[in-house]
């Protein structure tokens, strides 16, 4: 690795970390907030300033760092040729914006926001055209997806800005979406998702039978971030943002990520029938378009989005063409188009800052009152006119060369003439922008009186036309090297007829070409107002329009879709979902094969029968009963404790204590909220509802029952053979479910207990909030429909729960102690004192038990998850992972030799979370029935002789 | 045994399912129990049956052990789907109290078919 290849990433990352800056910098300024923008743009740029002599003498570096390995990404940087070009100029151009925009934007424009959004963008195109890694690459595309549809809304006021934000992110946003696919077929075919090593699998690539939908599904990503037809349309909408940004995104960098893509992919795509046709038309067609619309364009920077438009198309059909020459002319041009296009738009912008319009129809004559404007929009303009001397006309004879010898569907004629009306629009629009805005007579009716702007904002479109004449004259001693360089990158290898770039080549066909553009553009410009009138008496597609109306119909048909299954009804959600899981399993089932039974069946024993009748009983009259709720709830009991039997004969005892308790405390909750909720369900559905309803349940009971007893009857491996071997060695204890739900599977428990405490905590909450709101009134005027007992705390039970208090707590200790070595453990014994600790506040009473209980529930479950963290964390310090428990037998006289484990200690932990939040949820619901205005009883026992029978009845 | 198992597991789901399916919350809320309940039983069968082999370690020979995994499992999600439970109460009132019904549709249409 060379020593310099260290910069790439902090090339990539700095201007996202610059991106901090602004936003906070900007109280101490304007000028702070700029420079604070400037300086890690900057300091990138040196940096990639050091890299570029090894690039130079012919090495690619690469920065490789594992991220996620198993899905092939990595973040992998690297820098040729063609990342240098792009690296550069988006940094350098982002400099220039940056000077720009602190002079262009008013006092009113939060310009930290513009600098943070600007710097996240730069960062994400810096990414983009540094990665190695496709993935890395794509999270870089919809990056700057995302970014510019900031920087397009920047003006989050005006209607315009955020239809045109809203556009270019649907639009390239499902352009990015067809690349994702795209770039995956592509790695899956070269079998790394390393660029480089998909660039030397270009043979493969484009001998496999997945290449083409690769090719389209990348191209649309491609093409729709670099505007082409029929995807162009967004781009001029995108104009509603700042011009800093038009001239930054929309004509040197963002859109220039589909043409990078398509330079990029060059070595790996190009070359085939099918890439010529495609990209080769589609930029044909886009190239004429897009100049033929701007010529009609009224609005100075609606009239550059069209041209830049029409220039994408260019470099795409240069691309497309696949020559080596071709490529060489799409690198000089992307160079061309960078400084001649940037400098329009900011002289654009400058025009409407002073003007205070940007229509065409309503400027002229500005040649006298802004010299210097005047100047640079002259340069820059007859440069994308390609008018010799300047950088513009070269690149675009190159391209007018390359054009006289391509063949088109066997045509010689089809590219050479498109080319030239291309190039002769070119023309017309070009000398439309400088003699419409510029020349002609003064006007005495603009909004605004013009003069030149101070220096700051003229210096950066002043310095790019520089670089345009300097390009134009000197284009060999100026940017020979690097177009040569970069051209070495597309192609993928030497090139073989390399030229030096020059001024003169002769009377070629380019040449005679590029004069019949100049003459007829310039005649067409001549008869420019009748061709307009005729232009817009026409009638033409207004993209704008079919694109709402599409979007309009897409939101419609969802909604209508959306309306048909979830119109707020449980009920329809669930039956569709259940009858789509009946449907996927048969069809799962129909498809998939069946291994003959394996496994012996299990004598039935005459208690397993009775068990059985008990839960078929419980079951089925749960559903004839379940209208009434108390009974139901008896019911449900039943069933639950059938299970839990079950689990005692099955040999699962540990399952068998934790369901008995489970159910114990479920019944208590759902008995306190039938406290409120109606006492009966009334029939409501119709019969053939439930008869639907009870086909559906019937169907999946009966696939549920075939999927269990065909498992069942199936022999299978286990990872338990490990658990039950080392429960006792590696895990200090006998019982293997407790060791390993402690240790060897202690990371899931520690989640677990996270989540119940979680679920306390979010009944809590929402119980505060229902007492905060509406419900709170309604509580308050709670009236109850069925009588009361006078007698809620009973004498006997009262006394009967005072003994059993200190009995149950024994009992769950006891659990609780012996749970490593015998049926037992945290989570039992947790539930085990929360129902002794809910007798209490049964028999006697709510204040009298509140009162005598001292710890908030909210904390045991604090200290349950910290003490089971820091047990975890213990292990750390004696250099062992996470979680790793420890054990040990200490011998202390007279008791017998006991065993001290850490996961002892993590049980705790569990013990405590499971009390804590079990207690939380039935105090959450109790406090309700107080606030309902369910009298408190100060004493335990409240029995109120006093009421009569009379007020019996009454109530 | 192993058809009683399946069988149980299988009824218990259809009464789940067809409770989840009314229109009051109560109703959702024992289905869900009962579902709960049904693929407790199924997770717990992934490890096979078997009758007097509990996992606990004895010092005897020769002694077979029923596969653990799964319990341990299941114990967790016993706990959980009984915080699952108090939430989905907890929701339950919450809208009782501030709708005044515990209808868990909004659809008139289903509404309209009503008859108390």
């Amino acid at each position: 690795m060379h020593a310099s290849a260290g910069f790439l990433p902090i090339i990539a990352l700095l201007p996202f970390l610059g991106a901090l800056a602004p936003g906070l910098v900007i109280r101490a300024g304007r000028n702070a907030c700029a420079s604070f923008t400037a300086i890690p743009t900057a300091l990138a740029l040196i940096m990639l300033g050091f890299c570029a002599p090894a690039v130079f003498s012919g090495e690619v570096l690469t920065y490789s760092v594992e991220w996620l390995p198993a899905l092939g990404l990595s973040v992998s940087f690297f820098l040729d040729g063609l990342g240098l070009l792009f690296a550069g100029m988006i940094l350098f151009v982002g400099l220039l914006i940056t000077l720009y925009a602190r002079h262009y934007l008013s006092g009113e424009d939060p310009m930290g926001r513009f600098y943070t959004y600007l710097l996240l963008f730069q960062g994400a195109m810096v990414g983009i055209v540094l990665s190695d890694n496709i993935l890395l690459l794509l999270i870089f595309w919809e990056l700057t997806s995302l970014s510019s549809f900031l920087l397009i809304g920047y003006w989050n006021h005006l209607p315009e800005g955020r239809q045109g934000a809203r556009m270019a992110l649907t639009v390239t946003g499902a352009g990015g979406l067809a690349m994702i696919g795209g770039m995956l077929i592509l790695g899956d075919i070269a079998g790394s998702y390393k660029l480089t090593d998909i660039l030397a699998a270009g043979e493969a690539i484009k001998a496999s039978e997945h290449y083409l939908p690769a090719l389209i599904l990348i191209l649309i990503g491609a093409f729709t971030k670099s505007a082409q037809f029929p995807f162009h349309f967004w781009l001029p909408h995108a104009m509603a943002a700042p011009t800093p940004v038009s001239a930054y995104l929309h004509s040197a960098t963002m859109v220039k990520a589909g043409v990078f893509l398509m330079a990029r992919m060059w070595p790996a795509l190009a070359g085939t029938d099918a890439w010529f046709y495609i990209v080769g038309s589609v930029g044909l067609i886009t190239m004429i378009l897009g100049a033929l619309i701007a010529l009609f364009k009224d609005d100075l920077k609606a009239l550059l989005a069209f041209s830049t438009v029409s220039h994408l198309g260019l470099l795409t059909m240069l691309l497309g063409f696949g020559t080596e020459a071709a490529a060489i002319a799409a690198v000089f041009h992307i160079i061309n188009h960078l400084t001649f296009k940037a400098a329009l738009f900011m002289t654009a912008g400058i025009v409407d800052h002073e003007t205070h319009t940007r229509d065409i129809k309503r400027l002229g004559g500005l040649r006298y009152l802004m010299p210097i404007t005047f100047l640079i929009a002259v340069v820059a303009g007859l440069s994308m006119a390609g008018i010799p001397l300047f950088n513009g006309f070269l690149s675009k004879e190159l391209m007018l060369e390359e054009a006289a010898h391509t063949s088109w569907l066997g045509s010689p004629y089809v590219v050479p003439v498109l080319a030239t009306l291309g190039a002769l629009l070119s023309v017309a629009y070009s000398f439309r922008f400088i003699v419409h805005t510029f020349l002609g007579p003064v006007r005495d009716d603009y909004p605004h009186k013009p003069h030149d702007p101070n220096p700051g904002m003229w210096a950066a479109p002043g310095f790019l036309a520089l670089l345009v004449v300097l390009i134009g004259i000197f284009p060999q001693a100026t940017v020979g090297p690097l177009v040569e360089l970069a051209a070495t990158a597309v192609v993928g290898h030497e090139l073989h007829h390399w030229h030096d770039l020059k001024l003169w080549h002769g009377v070629t066909p380019a040449l005679i070409m590029s004069i019949i553009a100049v003459i007829g553009g310039l005649l067409l410009l001549t008869r420019h107002g009748p061709l307009d009138r005729l232009w817009l008496a026409a009638r033409r597609p207004e993209a704008k329009r079919i694109f709402d109306a599409g979007l309009g119909g897409a939101v419609a048909t969802s909604g209508r879709l959306i309306r048909g299954s979830h119109d707020g009804s449980l009920s329809r959600y669930l039956t569709i979902f259940c009858a789509t899981v009946l449907v996927l399993g048969l069809t799962a089932a129909a498809t998939g094969g069946l291994a003959p039974a394996t496994r012996p069946m299990l004598p039935v024993s005459p208690v397993a029968v009775v068990g059985f009748v008990l839960l078929v009983v419980g079951t089925v009259g749960m559903l004839f009963a379940h209208r009434h709720r108390f009974r139901a709830l008896i019911i449900i009991s039943v069933v639950g404790l059938m299970v839990s039997a079950g689990f005692v004969y099955l040999s699962a005892p540990d399952l068998a204590l934790t369901q008995i308790s489970v159910e114990t405390v479920t019944v208590m909750l759902l008995l306190l909220a039938l406290h409120f909720l109606p006492k009966d369900t009334s029939v409501e559905s119709s019969r053939i509802t439930r008869l639907f309803h009870g086909g559906i349940a019937v169907a999946i009971g009966l696939a549920v029952s075939a999927l269990t007893f065909a498992f069942l009857r199936r022999d299978f491996s286990t990872i338990s053979d490990f658990h039950l071997a080392n429960a006792k060695s590696g895990g200090g204890g006998t019982n293997v479910v407790n060791v390993i739900l402690v240790d060897f599977r202690g990371y899931d428990t520690f989640g677990e207990i996270i989540v119940l405490g979680i679920a306390g905590l979010t009944i809590f909450a929402l119980m505060e909030s229902l007492l905060g709101g509406r419900a709170a009134r309604r509580l308050r005027n709670w009236i109850f429909a069925h009588r009361r007992s006078e007698d809620r705390h009973p004498l006997m039970m009262v006394v009967a729960t005072r003994m059993l208090l200190p009995m149950a707590v024994m009992v769950g200790v006891y659990i609780f102690l012996r749970g490593h070595n015998l049926p037992g453990g945290g989570f039992v014994a947790g539930l085990v004192i929360a129902i002794a600790l809910l007798m209490q506040y049964m028999a006697s009473g709510f204040a009298w038990a509140q009162a005598r209980q001292k710890v908030e529930y909210h904390a045991l479950i604090g200290f349950g998850v910290v003490i089971a963290g820091l047990t975890g964390v213990g292990a750390w310090f004696f250099g062992k992972p996470f979680l790793t428990s420890w054990f040990g037998y200490v011998h202390m006289p007279p008791i017998e030799e006991f065993e001290l484990a850490t996961a002892a200690l993590f049980d705790l932990g569990v013990f405590l979370t499971v009390l804590g939040a079990v207690m939380l949820m039935l105090y959450s619901l109790s406090r309700i029935a107080r606030y309902a205005g369910e009298t408190v009883n100060v004493e335990a026992m409240d029995y109120d002789p006093s009421k009569s029978a009379d007020d019996k009845e009454s109530r | 045994m192993e058809l009683l198992v399946a069988l149980s597991v299988g009824l218990l789901t259809s009464a789940g399912i067809y409770l989840i399916l009314r229109l009051r919350s109560f109703a959702v809320i024992l289905g869900m129990a009962m579902l709960s309940y049904a693929v407790n039983v199924f997770l717990f069968a992934t490890g096979r049956l078997a009758v007097g082999a509990p996992p606990v370690l004895s010092y005897a020979k020769d002694v077979s052990y029923t596969d653990p995994l799964p319990q341990a499992l299941v114990l967790t999600a016993i706990v959980i789907s009984f915080g699952m439970t108090a939430v989905l109460v907890m929701i339950a009132l919450g809208a009782y109290f501030e709708a005044g019904s515990d209808h868990v549709a909004t659809d008139p249409e289903d509404l309209d078919d009503a008859t108390p």
